[in-house]
């Protein structure tokens, strides 16, 4: 099928970084927990690692314009996302998968994925193409009529993950987004990771730091709701050969930036 | 289109020449693009081994166009039910019609009591509204809440689905007991508005609660303790309602941009 480039698609960004937060802070509930985060990401995959209440999710929630920050800056694909004028047209251009993805058990998943490009506002002789492709890629073409309800862990996490793509976002949020699904799972799912972050930004949330190592361009930890450390994940892999715990460099990398962070906080 | 490719470049791009500049072959392929005579061309030139085997790609692209799975039937009624049904209000549209029917039957009872349905009517859509709010009850809230379509327009659809369930019965309650529907719509339509203008500040459940709240012990509970109507309720308050609902649904519109985060 031959695929329209619009001019828009063509058209130079007029920013140099797709997520930029200076002096962040987010509150979730009456803790701050994002608390002056200072980030930049650029175009690729950008791993988020950072303990259990690093303030992961709650720094997504601020970047998926879900949570209103309550200080600092934050641009957006080069809009002020603090600015509730420019949400609607942000929100087209942005994909968000949360931790706790909620779905509607009597939608089947073309119906869903559905749903959510309409509520992202695509135009609507887009929209059937677009579910089509976004249930291909995901890998559950054979299961697009079947009911929400009817569908295991794995699966509901791959029409999570294809409701966030189904718009060709500039701007991928995925909060833990291999959660349950297998191991091959995550082999393929990391293959879509890096064809998706060769023209946008994608940012996943994850504990595993083995993904983040086969999969990402970048690796970002945080804890306390600051910004630790950003490297490439072969820098992270050669910190983990000097020392630290766990079983692969890469963790062991992880857990001795941690302490060395924490030691000298 | 007056140009056909010439022969030369022609054969080249059909044998796969390496040496064929970028240039020629993209000229080439944007012309083959619009013309069939020289597609026509283009399939004499190439070799029988290349025909066989588009031949043999059309025939199983025929076979899998013809055994493969049907295109995914468009079902219109469904899809126009998933945008505006806010699912999770449907449980509680029994419970409102209850409600009314309890008071419309304690009401003919009683004639000479301060009417249950009048008094009933401006907190009948909150419940609703609060469900249609409520993270709880909503599994998709977070999703749904990063979305271009979050703010005005979720907050339309909802505030209209919860309307055209509350109202109905209410009509039909009013009707039968003879009343003016200014008496109850108004009263219903000004609450639903404060709801949704104070719930864009602290939340529409914590709104519906005050306001519910405030209405049955301020004004409901007195009337029915001491079997006077209030004077709220009355035919002389209504230009008072009029007046509160058309402010309350042009603030609630102008204001709508604060339902589009969740904290
Ligand atoms: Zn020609």
């Amino acid at each position: 099928m031959v695929r329209m480039v619009s001019a828009t698609e063509l058209e130079p960004t007029t920013y140099a970084w797709p997520v930029e937060a200076a002096g962040l802070r987010v509150k979730a509930g009456r803790h701050v927990a994002v608390n002056g985060l200072d980030l930049r990401l650029g175009t690729g995959v950008h791993g988020l690692l950072g303990p259990n209440g690093a303030g992961k999710t709650t720094l997504m929630r601020a970047v998926s314009t879900v949570h209103r920050p309550s200080g600092g800056s934050l641009r957006l694909l080069g809009e002020d996302a603090t600015n509730g004028r420019v949400l609607r047209s942000l929100r087209r251009r942005l994909g968000y998968l949360p931790q706790h993805f909620g779905f509607y058990p009597r939608f089947t998943v073309r119906e869903y994925v559905e749903y959510m490009a309409w509520l992202r506002e695509m135009p609507k002789a887009a929209i059937p193409g677009a579910v089509q492709r976004a249930v291909e890629r995901v890998g559950l073409t054979g299961r697009a009529g079947a009911k929400l309800k009817t569908l295991s862990g794995g699966m509901l996490r791959r029409v999570g993950i294809a409701q966030a793509i189904v718009n060709d976002p500039d701007l991928l949020l995925l909060d833990e987004p291999t959660v349950g699904l297998d191991p091959e799972q995550r082999v393929e799912f990391r293959t879509l990771l890096r064809e998706l972050g060769a023209d946008s930004c994608v940012v996943v949330s994850t504990h595993l730091v083995e993904d983040v190592v086969a999969a990402c361009t970048d690796v970002v930890l945080v804890d306390e709701g600051r910004l630790v450390w950003q490297g490439l994940p072969a820098e992270l892999v050669r910190l983990g050969e000097r020392g630290g715990t766990g079983d692969s460099p890469a963790e062991r990398g992880y857990t001795s930036l941690l302490t060395t962070h924490r030691s000298a906080a | 289109m007056t140009d056909h490719i010439p022969a030369a470049p022609l054969a080249a791009y059909t044998a796969g020449d390496p040496h064929l500049d970028d240039a020629t072959v993209w000229a080439v392929e944007v012309h083959l693009e619009n013309c069939a005579g020289c597609r026509a061309r283009l399939a004499e030139l190439a070799a029988p081994p290349l025909r066989t085997l588009l031949d043999d790609v059309q025939v199983t692209i025929d076979r899998g166009v013809r055994t493969g799975p049907e295109p995914a039937r468009r079902r219109a009624w469904r899809r126009l039910a998933h945008r505006w049904a806010v699912w999770s209000v449907i449980p509680w549209v029994a419970t409102v019609a209850g409600a009314v029917l309890a008071a419309f039957a304690l009401d003919r009872q009683f004639p000479e009591r301060p009417s249950l349905v009048l008094l009933l009517a401006p907190v009948a859509p909150l419940a609703g509204l609060a469900i249609a709010w409520s993270r709880r009850s909503d599994p998709a809230w977070e999703i749904t809440a990063g979305t271009s379509r979050a703010g005005l327009e979720l907050l339309l659809r909802r505030t209209v689905v919860v309307l055209a369930t509350v109202l109905p019965p209410l009509a039909l309650a009013g009707w039968r007991l003879g009343m003016s529907p200014a008496l109850w719509l108004l009263p219903s339509l000004t609450f639903t508005a404060a709801t949704l203008l104070a719930g864009g500040l602290i939340g529409v459940g914590r709104a519906a609660a005050v306001l519910g709240g405030g209405w049955l012990l301020a004004v409901a509970l007195p009337a029915v303790l001491t079997s006077d109507l209030p004077a709220v309720v009355q035919p002389s308050s209504l230009p008072a309602w009029a007046a509160a609902a058309l402010a309350g649904t042009l603030l609630t519109v102008l204001r709508a941009g604060d339902h589009r985060r969740v904290n």
